[in-house]
């Protein structure tokens, strides 16, 4: 009894004692979408950096700005990058860098439904309220051999402002042009009004209104659809082929990504028939001008991190890891972060 | 403070004006407690001038047409609460019909004589818990137990009474009746709490005279004893308006946050307070002041239900 009691004080003695080098806390908040990532990268971070902790709050892209505007936190993240009026009102103080890319999929409820195939021409029509009932003709004709319910279809949306629903509807509207004149493409958009229309709140919250509601759709990222096991449908390219979420389909979508000056791009209809229809970079911002250098070295160190052993862990969670070239730019960027403005 | 010892009674009067120390406790005393309700009350109006102040903007700029318009648009700077006024209304209305006959039931029950005091005292505990359960627990609840319960009824609703308004779209997950079911039992200990002492306070004399008259135990407590406590009643449903009205977690997570108005039951809808929640962490600008434009609304409501159910307390005190 005695010895081991001896032990676990010592130990608790080295535990506190060995991060007295230098105490250097980093908090940021934003994007539900990567946070599992970041969670596991902040973790691991933390554990081997000297004395450095990162603290991330996953409470939606649009909050995570809205922190970073009212320097609650010292870096934010977000989906949805940042729009030129909040650079704006940041001051200019923004270095955004993209860190990892993921997919967003269309999840669904049907049970008995094991795959299910989705063309262009219907799954924004689900999500307009158009398309109504399951077994609706065009979406048969794409699924010979499925048993489709005579069940009326739920859609599931985000009631938060969302990166995941900024690039949801940014394909919806670049696919179809009653998208783009109904709803339109936002953080925040004006859905139809339905009776067959709920919101939830994050990436979580849709997961579970969809499995707890038959005859569901809705839509959040590749990772939290795989973790719960969410039944995914396959979406249709802009080439005419079926994709299916989790495999090349991402990466190959992203790689005709052209960023502008503010390492911003948005791929919202990709070409390639490989392609995963609706992918995205996400992004994390930090500031250019940092008072403290230590807070500065650590932030840089942080990105540094993400960059090497960070983009190895994405795969295995389900993201897509940066392609090389993007990593060398974003490595130049990263050094912006604490040099001023 | 010096005591007066039974022994020097003799050599010192008994009834001596209080020494100076006692004099300066005593004003303390009523110093602090005087602080302390300015503090409460200075709290009230500091919450309603923040909000208020917040709101300005929004005010100015939406005007009354803010009460009238249902859309919710952040992006194109248009907003209105009346969707979300009507979802506050129309859940809490139901749910305190369904609270009011359930609670009313549970304080005749427990207070008429048909339980010995030690159970009912049991009883009267086990719903008073309810009032402890956090509010996340309900909403968690709600998702995987009352959802599922209804599908099946809410089914057979819409299949053979679908001509009827309340019932005319068919159930989908979260909407309207889970959250009015789970509303109505949050609200469930406030009015049985409160209709038990209106009955309570009732004089035994009456009861009594009302068997004396030959009335059954039925016709005592539907002829005399609920009119004698009805005021009572009242206020304890006044009450559990307000607090349905303010409800916000449990609701958030039940109730499908679309802002559409419409008598189905089984239609998504948003309350004000469940709107506040789920928009405020990443408002700016205009969708801030009009989210305090919204706050202030649903203060104004619950305040005023708040005072009537105070007046209706105060009558029916002065009435016994």
């Amino acid at each position: 009894m005695r010895p081991s009691f001896v032990g676990a004080a010592l130990a608790l003695a080295v535990a506190l004692g060995a991060p007295a080098v230098a105490d250097t806390r980093l908090t940021g908040s934003g994007a539900s979408f990567p946070a599992p990532l970041y969670a596991a990268w902040f973790k691991d971070f933390s554990a081997r950096s000297d004395g450095v902790t990162v603290d991330y709050q996953s409470k939606g892209s649009g909050a995570g700005i809205q922190d970073y505007l009212n320097r609650v936190v010292d870096f934010a993240a977000s989906d949805a990058a940042m729009t030129d009026a909040d650079i704006a009102r940041a001051g200019g103080n923004a270095v955004l860098l993209p860190m990892t890319a993921g997919e967003i999929v269309v999840i669904y409820n049907l049970p008995g439904v094991a795959a299910l195939k989705l063309p262009r021409a219907v799954y924004p029509e689900i999500f307009l309220g158009t398309i109504t009932r399951w077994n609706d003709a065009r979406i048969a004709a794409a699924n010979p051999g499925v048993a489709l319910p005579d069940t009326p279809i739920t859609v599931v949306v985000r009631s938060d402002s969302s990166g995941t629903t900024f690039n949801l509807t940014s394909h919806l509207a670049a696919v179809d042009p009653a998208f783009a004149a109904g709803p339109g493409a936002g953080t925040s958009v004006p859905w139809p009004a339905s009776d067959r229309l709920v919101k939830a709140p994050k990436n979580d919250g849709v997961t579970a209104t969809v499995m707890q509601t038959p005859g569901a759709v809705g839509y959040t990222e590749y990772g939290y659809a795989k973790l719960t096991g969410t039944p995914m449908a396959e979406l249709e390219n802009r080439a005419g082929v079926f994709v299916a979420a989790g495999g090349k389909g991402g990466a190959v979508a992203l790689a005709a990504a052209r960023f502008d000056a503010e390492m911003r791009a948005f791929v919202t209809d990709p070409d390639d028939t490989e392609a995963y229809p609706i992918a995205t970079f996400t992004w994390m911002i930090f500031p250019k001008s940092v008072a403290d250098p230590e807070k500065a070295a650590a932030m840089r160190q942080l990105v540094a991190y993400a960059l090497d052993e960070g983009q190895a862990m994405a795969e295995s969670l389900g993201y897509i890891p940066l392609p090389a070239a993007v990593i060398e730019r974003v490595r130049g960027a990263a050094a912006k972060i604490g040099a001023g403005s | 403070m010096k005591r007066v010892e039974p022994a020097e009674a003799g050599s010192r009067p008994v009834f001596r004006p209080p020494s100076a120390g006692e004099v300066v406790a005593d004003r303390i005393f009523h110093a602090g407690a005087h602080a302390a309700g300015v503090v409460v009350v200075g709290l009230l109006f500091g919450i309603v001038a923040k909000i208020g102040l917040g709101a300005w903007p929004a005010v100015r700029q939406l005007g009354l047409g803010f009460l009238g318009s249902a859309v919710w648009d952040p992006g194109r700077g248009e907003f209105g609460v009346l969707a979300e006024i009507w979802g506050t209304l129309y859940s809490s209305c139901l749910a305190l019909a369904i609270a009011s006959v359930l609670g009313v039931a549970v304080a005749i029950f427990l207070t008429q004589g048909f339980l010995d005091d030690r159970l009912a005292a049991v009883f009267r505990t086990a719903i008073e818990m309810l009032a402890a359960i956090p509010s996340v627990v309900f909403g968690l609840w709600g998702i995987t137990v009352v959802i599922p319960a209804l599908r099946p009824v809410a089914a057979a609703l819409h299949a053979h009474l679908g001509w009827l308004p309340p019932f005319a779209t068919a159930f989908s997950g979260p909407s309207l009746a889970p959250g009015v079911v789970v509303l109505a039992i949050m609200v469930l200990p406030t009015v049985a709490a409160i209709s038990q002492d209106a009955l309570r306070r009732v004089p035994d004399r009456t009861r009594e005279a009302a068997f004396g008259l030959g009335a059954t135990r039925s016709e005592a407590i539907t002829r005399v004893m609920l009119p004698a406590a009805a005021s009572g009643i009242l206020a304890s449903l006044v009450l559990g308006f307000g607090r349905a009205l303010g409800e916000t977690m449990a609701l958030a997570m039940l109730i499908g946050n679309s802002g559409r108005i419409s008598w189905s039951v089984f239609a998504p809808a948003n309350t004000l307070a469940s709107l506040l929640a789920s928009q405020f962490p990443e408002a700016s600008g205009t969708e801030t002041a009009a989210l305090m434009y919204a706050a202030t609304v649903l203060l104004a409501i619950s305040l005023g239900v708040n005072v009537v159910g105070t007046l209706v307390m105060a009558c029916n005190r002065k009435a016994g």
